[in-house]
């Protein structure tokens, strides 16, 4: 079951990365690499089911902030503010 | 028991698995960034929901940090989703050629009326 996940997500990552390389505008691509940073964290999460160990829940956490982060940070130097 | 929370968590995570591939799918079939942003945060949001509340389903002791993580998504994509939006509506990207509404510029335009107004 858990590698029926796994396949859906890789397709998805897949798709977004697409996106990612084609994407005509800088804010396409960074829309793009949002989502994959909540896919990625979503996976995570998962693997942390499949290998039976707690520190890639850890790990998600840490990167669901990170990637809050970046993206906020992008904006603003979009807005003019940095 | 366990037999129903493990139904319960295999449940969500395949709803939500099945969200995060539909939202990647709206992210590259979509027309402009607009579309885009709205394809790939509300559907990945609730793709990201279910699929971390599933797994602490499954597994219970890990329930409350999935939780955090799940509410941390929940309240962290919206916000980051919406300034991206603002940074690229200020930048000048234009809207898909088939939309002649534009609330964000003609309320800033109303704003702007107003503060010439006042002064």
């Amino acid at each position: 079951m858990i590698y029926v996940f796994f396949g859906i997500i890789i397709v998805a990552i897949v798709l977004a990365m697409i996106r990612l390389i084609l994407g005509p505008t800088t804010p396409d691509r960074v829309v793009a690499l949002d989502t994959l940073t909540t896919i990625s964290t979503a996976l995570l999460v998962l693997l942390g089911l499949f290998f039976e160990r707690f520190i890639y829940i850890d790990v998600a956490l840490i990167y669901a902030v990170l990637g809050f982060v970046g993206v906020l940070t992008v904006a603003r130097y979009f807005e003019g503010g940095l | 028991m366990e037999t129903v929370l493990n139904i319960i968590g295999y449940t969500l995570t395949s709803v939500g698995v099945v969200f995060l591939f539909f939202g990647a799918l709206g992210i590259l079939r979509m027309p402009d960034v607009y579309n885009r942003m709205q394809a790939g945060t509300k559907a990945t949001t609730l793709g990201a929901f279910g699929t971390i509340l599933g797994v602490g389903f499954i597994n219970p002791e890990w329930f409350f940090k999935t939780a955090i993580i799940a509410a941390f998504i929940l309240i962290s994509n919206p916000i980051s989703s919406h300034a991206l939006a603002r940074g690229s509506h200020k930048i000048g990207i234009k809207l898909w050629q088939k939309k002649d509404i534009d609330h964000y510029a003609r309320a800033e335009a109303t704003l702007q009326e107003q503060e010439g107004d006042g002064e």
